[in-house]
């Protein structure tokens, strides 16, 4: 059942250090809204608890999407519209672009933020795996200044985060090191959900492969742990042992202990370890082709 | 269980001026459908995932049932009733009826909305274009190919008209 509409309290601050100074006076009393994709559905389901609201629609700070020749910054309002129509972002960092195209529909990816999908935290979310297979960084600000950090360690456990009761996220900046390695680079985006559109993902993965640096390879798995997972061992053996099919097959002996997928209503956890596992392989078979074509020279 | 204070919403609805009181979390449809009468947008599950509320809020498509007010002070939105009258896109409307594309009709405002959105963007939709666009309004009637038969043969008429 819907909640009581007028229960509910917003405050619209018209700038960024209003908002700020709104959350360091009442810590915790006052939960950001962005684009609503994701509270409304709480509200009309009676379930939106806090009933204190910050309206952050006119906070131009945390707006626009700027490049520099070291960075891409993504203002934490950035709709995955945005994202998903800006050309620099779909050459140089496809599996974010790939993220936002697979997120809800079109009219849900004119509303909803990057930094609301983070924020909400959900383990099922679309982008955390495509941000951390690109090495995002995320930048935190309150009335006190700012602080930035590996996007990697910003969740930390089932809907935790290293964010604070009087910050807000002012952006994620993507480091265009990754471009030097040009073309090279081997992008691998999947969601599995039911349907292809306005489906939330049973399973997710996001995989970077580059065949001159080893270092360069990221398996991040949405869906299949309490938290989106970087698999750290797993990309360790195939650092180590290459791409033949008895290091694919340890990789996925390895990617099965790392893994902790829960049945629940979207799906099971045999189901969800069985999917890992088909992408993890398909991935890396992939990836040794595009070895070889360089090995090749082609 | 105290109410919140109500406030003044302006906005523009199908180019006609509107003025609200109104809660800040009231949504969006409640007040094209509820306050301004435009019944034409039809509420499906009230979450966002069948589109049958879709509008155009400053030019883009949104969901109604997901915007709340407090974040519709100062916009332009066109509802189905807004595209009616447009002459503009009697061929969609036209090409729905002609293929069976509307048979209950909850959905229809919805992907005709949804179409308008991907023709003022791209003119000369490819299949894969289409399919994508109205991914995010579900049918229960038609099976998706009548609807698509519909604004595919809609698209070749407005691009021959353009």
């Amino acid at each position: 059942m819907r909640g009581y509409v007028p229960a509910y309290e917003v405050k619209s601050p018209e700038t960024l250090t209003e908002a700020l100074s709104i959350l360091q006076a009442q810590p915790g009393k006052w939960k950001p809204l962005a684009g609503g994709t994701d509270l409304m559905v709480l509200l009309e389901s009676g379930v939106l608890e806090n009933r204190n609201l910050l309206n952050l629609q006119g906070l131009k700070e945390l707006t626009g999407i700027s490049v520099s020749p070291a960075e891409i910054t993504i203002g934490a309002l950035s709709t995955f519209r945005q994202i998903l129509e800006h050309d620099l972002l779909k050459t140089e960092f496809p599996l974010l672009a790939a993220a936002a195209r697979s997120i809800g529909a079109i009219a849900i990816q004119n509303r909803a933020t990057i930094g609301g999908n983070i924020a909400n935290a959900s383990p099922a979310a679309d982008s955390p795996p495509a941000l951390i297979a690109h090495d995002a960084v995320i930048e935190l600000v309150s009335s006190t200044g700012s602080r930035r950090l590996s996007y990697a360690e910003f969740h930390q456990g089932y809907k935790k985060t290293q964010l604070a009761t009087d910050e807000l996220i002012r952006a994620i900046i993507l480091p265009r090191t990754q471009a030097d390695t040009g073309s090279n680079d081997f992008f691998f985006y999947r969601k599995v959900g039911t349907r292809k559109a306005q489906a939330i993902s049973k399973i997710c993965f996001a995989g970077r492969f580059h065949p001159c640096s080893p270092g360069n390879l990221r398996l991040v798995f949405g869906s299949v742990a309490p938290t989106v997972l970087r698999c750290i061992q797993t990309e360790a053996i195939i650092q180590g042992g290459g791409l033949d099919l008895k290091t694919i097959q340890k990789a996925k002996d390895s990617l099965t202990r790392e893994l902790s997928p829960i049945d629940d209503i979207r799906s099971t956890a045999e189901y969800r370890l069985r999917v890992s596992l088909n992408l993890l392989e398909d991935f890396l078979i992939l990836a040794r082709q595009k070895q070889s074509h360089v090995e090749l020279g082609s | 269980m105290s109410n919140s204070a109500k406030i003044t919403i302006s906005c523009r609805i199908n180019q006609r001026p509107c003025s609200f009181e109104t809660y800040p979390m009231t949504r969006l449809i409640d007040l094209i459908r509820d306050d301004e009468h435009f019944t034409g947008t039809k509420e499906g599950c009230g979450e966002g995932e069948c589109g049958a509320c879709s509008v155009l809020m400053n030019g883009e498509l949104v969901n109604s049932c997901l915007v709340p007010a407090v974040q519709v002070n100062g916009a332009d939105i066109i509802t189905i009733e807004g595209i009616i009258r447009e002459n503009k896109f009697s061929a969609l409307q036209e090409a729905f009826v002609d293929f069976g594309g509307v048979q209950c009709g909850i959905c229809t405002p919805g992907m005709v909305m949804a179409t308008v959105y991907l023709l003022g963007k791209n003119p000369n939709p490819t299949e894969a274009e289409i399919r994508e666009a109205i991914a995010g309004n579900i049918c229960r009637c038609t099976g998706y190919t009548k609807i698509f038969e519909a604004i595919q043969h809609a698209c070749g008429k407005l691009g021959a008209l353009q």
